[in-house]
C-alpha cells in the first residue's frame, strides 16, 4: 500500500498524473454550494438542538449504580418534577444519565438524594450540574465573539503572509465552507450542540487554516516566478501545486483524525457523551471536511479570485497565445493536455532543447 | 564538521539544556517546594463543586474590575474561614465568578460563597481588645469588661493572650478641614464605668438612641463574652444581625471584638471611598501616611453628621462606630468632630496607615458602597469517581491515539517515523512537564477539556514533521541529494510550519481571551502544546535530519529509510559533470546513457 501511495505521490509530483481539480473547479463550486444551501437550510429550519448549557436546565450522573435501570431514575422524577419529562440514558458502560429542564435549587438536591436512594448508591456517586439560561446564552455569546476577532486577526496575518488578500479571502470562504458544513451535519442529525462542541467548531478553524496553508504555500511557491515563464499558465501551476500536495494532506489529515478518532471511540465505548466526545465529534467532521475543502474549495476558488487580477490576466492570455500558435515548449499527455510539471533530469531533450532558429525548419 | 553539522549539534544541546533545565526546577520544586510531579487537577477531573456566578448590583451600574475582586476577595475569605482547604476563586470577564470547591462540600458552605456583602455602620456600644471568649465571669456593675487573659476559663476555646494593640492604633476620623488630633487618645480601652449590663436595663423598642448603653443587655454580654474572634469563622461571613437591634462582631483581623449598637447608615449611602497621602494641614507635605477620604452622598451626609454630633459627645469606645462589612468590622475609628458635612477621612491614627491598608480599606469601602448581589448561573457537581473514569478514558484516549500515530508514521515513513515517535516523545515530555510547572507556578489546572486540546495536538503537532518530511521527498524527487534536499525542504518547510503555528497560536490566544468556562482550558493546552511543537522542530526534528543525513543508512538512501531516491521516482540522478546516476550503483555520462538508448531502440 505504501509502495503504491508513494509512486502515486512521485506522478503527482511530477505532473505524470494530474487530477485537473482547478480546471473542473465549477463543478466542485456547485457540489459545495449546494452543500452549503443544504446546510443553511437545515440550519434554518430545523435548527440546532442546543443542549442544557445553553438552555438552561439539570443534569445527573449517577456512576455504577447497584442496577442500571433507566426507569428507576424516571420513576424518581416523575413523583419529584411532574412537570418536566426526563432524558434517561445508560451513558458509557454502566452510568446513568439524566436530562430535565430547570428545577429549582433545592430540588436539585432533593433530587441527588432521592436518585442516590433509588439506585443504592452513596450521594457521594451522583454528579449533577445545573445550569442558568442566561449563562448558556454567555457561553454562546462570548464564543461568537472569539470566532469574529478570530477572523479579522486571520484575514490580516494571511493577507500580510502570502502578500494577496484574495488568498486570504479564499481561505477564509474554504474556512466558512466547514464551518457551515460541521454545523449543518450537526443540525441533519440532531447532535446536541454542547460548549464543548462549540470548543470543536473553533478547533476546527484552526485546523482548515493549517491545511489550507500548506497548500497556498506551494502555490505560491509554483507560481513564485510565474511572469517570466510563458509556459503554463497560473491556474495550470495552481492546480500541480494541489496535486503535489495532495499525498501531503491525505498524510496530515489522517495523522490529525487518528487522535481524534481515538478519542471518540474510547469516549463512545466507555465513557457516554461529555466534554471529550464532544469535541471530538465536531473535530471528526470538521477535519474532514476540512481536508476536502482545502483541496477542493480553497485553491479553486483562489485561482477564480486571481483570474480576475490584470497581470494573471494578460499571463495567461499571452501563454494560451503562444500555445496556439505552437511556439510553446510544452510536453503534452497521451490524451492531449498540457503536462504540467518540472522535467525530470535524465529525460534529457537533447538538441531539442536548444532554442529554435529562426526560418529552420 | 561542517557549520551545518555544527549548527545541529548546538541545537541538540540547546534542546537538551531546556528540558533538563525544566524537569530540574520541577524537581526542585517538588524537593523543595510544595510542587508536585503531576499537574493539578481541574475539579472536571478530580471531582467537586463549582458554581459560576454573576455579580449584579441592584441599580443595574455598571460592575468595576475592584469590586469584582472586593467580592472575591469576601468569598476567599469566608471560603477559608469555613475550612475548605484549595478552593479555586477566579474571575472570567469583568462579572463572573467563578468559585470551584474541591469534594463534596456542605450546603451551608455553597450558601456562605453565595450570600452577598453588605457594609452598615453601627455606633460602638462596647469594645474589648481580648478577641477569645470570656467564660462565665460574672460582671458586676461598674466592672472592666477586658480581662486578664487567666481570667478566660472556657475549656474548649482557648483564648490566645494577644498583644493588646497599642491606643495608638486606633484609627481616627475627621473632617476633611480638621487639624491633626493633637490629644492621645485614651490608653487602655475599656468599657465605659458609666453603664452596665444590668436585667432591668432591657432595650425596650422605644430606645432610640443608638449609641445607648441599654442595647448592652444580659444576652447580648453572653454573646459577646462568648465570641471568640480568633476563629476565622466568626469573622468573615458571619450574620449582619437584625439592622434594627444590637450586634456583637469581630474586628476583621480578630483583634477586637465590639458590642454595637443598631444600624444607622448603610453602604449604599457612601459616594466614594479613596486612599490618598495624608498631608500636614499647615504645610500641605506628606506625612508619609495614608488615608481614606470618604465622601457621602447628601442623604448619608446629613446622617453622619447627626452620627457624629452624638458620638462627639461620648467618651471610650462610644466615641467609635464600626463599618461592618460582611459581619466583622473593618474599622472602627473615633469621630473627633462634630461636623463632616459629607466629607470624612479615616487616618490610621499613629503611625497611621500604609499605603496597601488604605487602599484596602477603600476598596472595602467602595465596595460596600455598591453591594452586588451574586446569581447563580451554573451549579456543578462532579463526583470523584466520575473525574476519575473521565481521566483515565482520556489518558486512555491519547495513549491509544499516539499508538495509531506512532504505526502510520512507521507505515508511511518507514525508519523515519523513528523520527516522528522520537520528535513527539520529546514534545510529549516537554509538555507535561511545562504544565507541571505551571500548575506549580501558577495555579493551572488540568481540566477534561484541556487533555483534549492535548490529544488533538498529538496529530497537529506530527503535521508539522509531515509537512517537513514531504517537503524532503519533493526535493529528493527533483533530483537533490539528501543533504542538500534537507536543506531546501527546511528553508520551505519552516515557513510553512511557522505561518501554520502561528495561526494555531493565534486562535488559542484568542478563544482563551475571549471565551469562558471550558473553551479556556482546550485553549490553553493547544497553545501550549503549538509553542512546544515550534520548539521541537527547531530543535530536535530539523537538527536529527541534518545529522542523520551523513549516516550511510539514510544518506544512501536505504530502502527502509523512508528516503530511498529510486523509491520516490528518481531512477536518474544528475551527478554533475555530465554524469548521471541511474541506480545505486552504476553511474553514467549522458553520452554512454544515449549509446545505451541507441542499443535499446535498435
Amino acid at each position: 500500500m505504501r509502495m503504491n501511495l508513494a509512486v502515486w505521490g512521485n506522478k503527482l509530483h511530477s505532473g505524470e498524473k494530474t487530477y485537473p481539480v482547478v480546471a473542473q473547479r465549477k463543478r466542485w463550486f456547485a457540489a459545495s454550494a449546494l452543500l452549503m444551501a443544504l446546510c443553511l437550510g437545515l440550519l434554518l429550519f430545523k435548527g440546532l438542538t442546543p443542549g442544557i448549557d445553553f438552555t438552561g436546565g439539570t443534569a445527573y450522573r449517577v456512576s455504577a449504580p447497584a442496577e442500571v435501570n433507566i426507569g428507576i431514575a424516571e420513576d424518581v422524577f416523575s413523583t419529584l418534577a411532574p412537570e418536566s419529562t426526563p432524558t434517561v440514558v445508560v451513558a458509557g458502560e454502566t452510568d446513568i444519565s439524566v436530562r430535565l429542564g430547570e428545577l429549582p435549587e433545592e430540588r436539585v438536591i432533593e433530587g441527588r438524594t432521592a436518585l442516590a436512594e433509588a439506585y443504592g448508591v452513596t450521594e457521594e456517586n451522583v454528579s449533577f450540574s445545573q445550569i442558568g439560561p442566561t449563562w448558556g446564552a454567555e457561553i454562546g455569546a462570548k464564543a461568537i465573539q472569539a470566532l469574529v476577532i478570530f477572523l479579522l486577526l486571520v484575514a490580516a496575518v494571511l493577507s500580510v503572509y502570502f502578500r494577496a488578500w484574495r488568498m486570504a479571502a479564499a481561505a477564509l470562504a474554504a474556512l466558512a465552507h466547514d464551518l457551515i458544513f460541521t454545523i449543518g451535519i450537526y443540525a441533519l442529525v440532531g447532535f446536541e450542540v454542547t460548549p464543548a462542541a462549540v470548543i470543536g467548531f473553533l478547533t476546527i478553524l484552526g485546523y482548515s487554516l493549517y491545511d489550507t496553508v500548506v497548500v497556498f504555500d506551494k502555490v505560491k511557491e509554483n507560481t513564485e516566478n510565474l511572469t517570466t515563464q510563458f509556459r503554463y499558465t497560473y491556474a495550470e501551476l495552481a492546480n500541480l501545486a494541489i496535486n503535489q500536495t495532495l499525498v501531503r494532506s491525505i498524510n496530515t489529515s489522517v495523522v490529525a483524525l487518528l487522535p481524534v478518532t481515538a478519542i471518540l471511540f474510547i469516549g463512545s465505548m466507555l465513557l457516554g457523551a461529555g466534554t471529550l466526545t464532544d469535541i471530538a465529534l465536531a473535530l471528526f467532521l470538521g477535519m474532514l471536511v476540512g481536508t476536502y475543502s482545502s483541496v477542493f474549495v480553497a485553491t479553486p476558488l483562489e485561482v477564480a479570485f486571481r483570474g480576475n487580477e490584470t497581470r494573471i490576466k494578460e499571463h495567461t492570455a499571452k501563454v494560451l497565445a503562444l500555445r496556439e500558435s505552437g511556439e510553446s515548449d510544452v510536453v503534452l499527455t497521451d490524451d492531449g493536455q498540457v503536462r504540467v510539471g518540472a522535467l525530470a533530469p535524465g529525460g534529457h531533450r537533447g538538441t531539442r532543447a536548444q532554442p529554435k532558429r529562426k526560418g529552420r525548419k | 564538521m561542517s557549520k551545518v553539522t555544527q549548527g545541529a549539534r548546538r541545537a541538540l544541546v540547546w534542546l537538551i539544556v531546556i528540558v533538563t533545565g525544566l524537569y530540574a526546577t520541577l524537581a526542585g520544586g517538588v524537593l523543595w517546594g510544595d510542587a508536585t510531579v503531576t499537574p493539578g487537577l481541574a475539579l472536571d477531573l478530580a471531582g467537586g463543586r463549582q458554581l459560576i456566578m454573576e455579580a449584579v448590583t441592584e441599580g443595574g451600574e455598571v460592575v468595576t474590575p475592584e469590586d469584582l475582586e472586593q467580592a472575591v476577595a469576601i468569598i476567599r475569605q469566608r471560603v477559608d474561614a469555613s475550612g475548605v482547604a484549595e478552593a479555586e476563586i477566579s474571575t472570567q470577564g469583568s462579572t463572573i465568578i467563578v468559585v470551584g470547591l474541591p469534594g463534596n462540600p456542605s450546603e451551608d458552605t455553597i450558601n456562605l460563597v453565595r450570600q452577598s456583602a453588605q457594609l452598615q455602620f453601627r455606633p460602638v456600644i462596647a469594645a474589648s481588645q481580648n478577641p477569645g471568649p470570656f467564660g462565665d465571669v460574672p460582671l458586676e456593675p461598674g466592672i472592666d469588661v477586658t480581662p486578664t487573659p487567666d481570667a478566660a476559663t472556657s475549656p474548649d476555646a482557648t483564648p490566645t493572650p494577644q498583644a493588646s494593640p497599642t491606643a495608638t492604633e486606633r484609627s481616627y476620623v475627621r473632617g476633611a478641614v480638621d487639624p491633626e488630633p493633637t490629644s492621645a487618645p485614651d490608653a487602655e480601652p475599656t468599657l465605659d464605668p458609666g453603664f452596665s449590663p444590668l436585667e432591668q436595663l432591657q432595650p425596650e423598642p422605644g430606645v432610640t438612641d443608638p449609641s445607648s448603653p441599654l442595647w448592652f443587655t444580659d444576652e447580648i454580654y453572653d454573646e459577646f463574652a462568648a465570641l471568640d474572634c480568633t476563629d476565622p469563622a466568626n469573622r468573615a461571613g458571619a450574620p449582619m444581625g437584625d439592622p434594627q437591634l444590637a450586634l456583637v462582631a469581630c474586628s476583621q483581623t480578630g483583634s477586637e471584638k465590639y458590642v454595637l449598637g443598631p444600624v444607622e447608615l448603610t453602604g449604599g449611602e457612601i459616594d466614594t471611598a479613596t486612599s490618598t497621602a495624608e498631608l500636614r494641614p499647615q504645610t500641605g507635605t506628606p506625612t508619609g501616611a495614608f488615608v481614606v477620604d470618604i465622601k457621602f452622598t447628601s442623604e448619608g451626609a446629613r446622617i453622619f453628621d447627626q452620627i457624629a454630633g452624638r458620638l462627639y459627645e461620648l467618651t471610650g469606645d462610644r466615641n467609635r462606630f464600626a463599618m461592618v462589612l460582611d459581619g466583622s468590622v473593618i474599622s472602627a475609628p473615633s469621630v473627633n468632630n462634630r461636623q463632616y458635612g459629607g466629607q470624612a477621612q479615616i487616618s490610621g491614627g499613629n503611625p497611621g496607615f500604609s499605603q496597601e491598608s488604605a487602599e484596602l480599606l477603600a476598596n472595602q469601602l467602595q465596595f460596600g458602597a455598591l453591594p452586588l448581589t451574586l446569581e447563580v448561573q451554573a451549579n456543578e457537581l462532579v463526583s470523584a469517581s466520575l473525574g476519575e473514569d473521565s481521566l483515565k478514558n482520556g489518558l486512555l484516549a491519547g495513549a491509544l491515539g499516539l499508538l495509531l500515530v506512532f504505526l502510520y508514521s512507521l507505515i508511511q515513513y518507514r525508519a523515519l517515523g523513528f523520527v516522528t515517535i522520537a520528535s513527539l516523545l520529546i514534545a510529549g515530555a516537554t509538555t507535561f512537564s511545562l504544565i507541571s510547572l505551571l500548575s506549580w507556578g501558577m495555579g493551572y489546572r488540568l481540566s477534561l477539556a484541556g487533555v483534549a486540546g492535548l490529544i488533538v495536538a498529538i496529530g497537529i503537532t506530527t503535521d508539522s514533521f509531515i509537512v517537513y518530511f514531504e517537503r524532503i521527498r519533493d526535493e529528493l524527487r527533483e533530483g537533490r541529494s539528501l543533504v542538500s534536499a534537507i536543506d531546501h525542504a527546511w528553508r520551505r518547510a519552516r515557513r510553512t510550519i511557522l505561518a501554520s503555528d502561528l495561526i494555531s497560536l493565534l486562535a488559542a490566544a484568542t478563544l482563551y481571551l475571549l471565551a469562558v468556562g471550558g473553551v479556556k482550558g482546550f485553549a490553553f493546552t493547544l497553545g501550549l502544546v503549538t509553542f512546544v511543537d515550534v520548539l521541537v522542530v527547531f530543535l530536535f526534528t530539523h537538527p536529527t535530519m541534518v545529522l542523520l543525513a551523513k549516516t550511510k543508512f539514510f544518506g544512501n538512501g536505504h530502502k527502509l529509510s523512508g528516503l530511498d531516491p529510486t523509491q520516490l521516482g528518481r531512477e536518474a540522478m544528475y551527478k554533475g559533470r555530465g554524469r548521471v546516476k541511474t541506480g545505486p550503483t552504476s553511474t553514467l555520462t549522458l553520452a554512454e546513457r544515449k549509446a545505451a538508448a541507441a542499443k535499446g531502440e535498435q
